[in-house]
């Protein structure tokens, strides 16, 4: 058995390797029990055996990158997700970030958006949005052509009305969209200073100096390393007393920053710069 | 008389083979009627358990600490909910945190394997070629546990298959893999996958399940090693890890 683990292994660090020399996209520092699910799944999906005959397909027709870069990144996600975040996010975050007279966000994968649109409802109620500036970035370019659109199933409202309430949403929440056939139109007003742009955490540097960086649920991808790498870049990109946000179980723990921040909100994983 | 001594023959043989594997981990499965199972199965682990059990017990996405809290009071041995990239200790129960898939890390550092020199070195063609050939690739670093938000498997996130299948490809045959009540078919090919790579299988028998949907079809597509009724499921394990020592 453990020969034909050694030789998959082999097989998906060459396909990684490949996939980096040839297109530029870095996955060699993902996570790898999770990619080699993802890898595995893909490989059934497109009736094919084995890793090198995905990496023949991947290496010898671009067509597959956007197919494969599809799969291989995850792109399930809610808007409101742990509401106890946004709570949080209201009550402490919110009274800081009052005190600036322009605030700045990166919202650092944030895959097709339902939460960049969570934080653009949250901003508008709390009367900052005007002042604010949110970059959405994502590694990959057809989630962002979806984000940008800011139109999702109209069959996910009933589950992001009750998340909504749950978050402190005080409004009706089809306020914010117009259903149309199968699908729910949020206002532009909520996309007027949302910029979604390209970036990858993996091979990409800080871009500009900000007041919070929300990243939920995008490190769980990354091994320690590129983890590592992500926050430095984090750490480099934040404001002093500027505000991290991480995913639910996610944490600065076994991270070389932890030191330099302090939690405004330990269990909804809501960090300050302090040093 | 001959018979029986071949019989008693292949027992021995079988609890010698068991003993030559040194278990690193205990997974668990469990959905419908799991509260109830697992209060049973954690009161009669004692303090020195010797290894890490993890368990994925199918629950709503929004529900908070209070499983965790309610199972503690359980058990005397220490439960958290897994974190990211968290190291995995012996001794400890780990739960998976609701709405994310948990997955463990395995303990081998692939990085060996292909390194940076394999690509770059080019022009050192008279380079010795890593002999890999007696050791396995790469060093033996610290089993962590990884989160997942991808979709739900089996319509369940997180998902019993999910940590099944990525503790077999990380602990191999040290892997003791338990399916207990639940209506689902949840945990089935995980399970099966423990077995292929010759970890050991425990299904709680279905008849005096709370649920028997999820130990029928674990038993349907694998061939497990022991089903017990859920009582004698802990004392089993603890008489094998500690009989061993």
């Amino acid at each position: 058995m453990r020969e034909t683990h050694e030789l998959e292994t082999i097989e998906i660090k060459l396909l990684l390797e490949g996939i980096f020399r040839y297109y530029g996209f870095d996955f060699r520092n993902y996570a790898l029990a999770s990619l080699k699910r993802r890898i595995w799944n893909t490989i059934r999906s497109e009736r094919l055996t084995t890793v090198s005959g995905l990496q023949e397909k991947v290496l010898h027709n671009p067509a597959y990158l956007d197919r494969f870069l599809l799969d291989i990144s995850v792109n399930v996600t809610t808007m409101f997700r742990d509401p106890s975040f946004y709570i949080s996010f209201r009550n402490k975050v919110v009274p800081l970030l009052r005190t600036y007279p322009f605030i700045r966000i990166w919202h650092a994968g944030c895959s097709t958006g339902e939460e960049v649109y969570s934080m653009a409802i949250l901003l508008q109620e709390e009367g900052l949005y005007d002042r604010c500036r949110i970059y959405a970035t994502d590694m990959n370019e057809l989630v962002l052509k979806t984000a940008k659109t800011g139109i999702f199933p109209l069959k996910q409202m009933q589950e992001y009305t009750q998340l909504y309430h749950q978050a402190g949403g005080g409004k009706a929440f089809s306020e914010y969209y117009t259903a149309a056939y199968e699908n729910a139109i949020f206002r532009s007003s909520l996309k007027e200073n949302i910029v979604f742009a390209h970036h990858n955490l993996a091979t990409d540097t800080s871009f500009n100096e900000f007041n919070v960086i929300l990243c939920r649920n995008v490190l769980i991808y990354f091994n320690s390393s590129l983890q590592e790498r992500v926050h430095k870049l984090f750490y480099d990109s934040l404001a002093m007393f500027g505000v991290l946000g991480l995913g639910h179980q996610e944490s600065m723990n076994f991270t070389p920053y932890e030191k330099h921040y302090e939690a405004i909100e330990r269990s909804d994983k809501l960090y300050r710069r302090i040093k | 008389m001959k018979n029986i001594m071949k019989q008693l023959k292949e027992v021995i043989n079988y609890t010698a083979e068991l003993n030559k594997k040194n278990f690193e981990i205990v997974v668990v499965g469990t959905s419908l009627g799991g509260l109830q199972a697992l209060t049973v199965l954690l009161a009669d682990l004692p303090q020195s358990f010797p290894l890490p059990v993890v368990i994925v017990q199918h629950r709503h996405k929004s529900s908070q600490n209070r499983l965790t809290e309610f199972l503690q009071q359980q058990s005397s041995l220490q439960i958290t909910e897994a974190e990211d990239k968290e190291p995995i200790a012996p001794g400890r129960i780990y739960l998976a945190p609701a709405d994310y898939h948990l997955l463990i890390e395995s303990p081998w550092d692939w990085e060996f394997g292909v390194d940076e020199n394999y690509f770059t070195g080019w022009g050192s063609a008279a380079r010795e070629p890593i002999d890999n050939s007696k050791s396995p690739i790469g060093k033996r670093g610290n089993p962590t546990f990884a989160l997942s938000t991808e979709a739900p498997v089996c319509h369940a996130r997180p998902s019993i298959d999910v940590l099944f299948e990525s503790a077999a490809d990380a602990f191999g045959e040290k892997v003791i893999g338990i399916i207990l009540t639940g209506a689902s078919s949840d945990g089935s090919q995980g399970l099966a996958k423990i077995k292929a790579e010759g970890g050991l299988t425990f299904v709680e028998e279905p008849a005096s399940a709370l649920c028997g949907t999820m130990p029928a079809s674990a038993i349907a597509n694998v061939e497990v090693d022991w089903i017990l009724p859920l009582s004698k499921i802990a004392p089993c394990l603890v008489n094998l890890l500690t009989l061993k020592n």
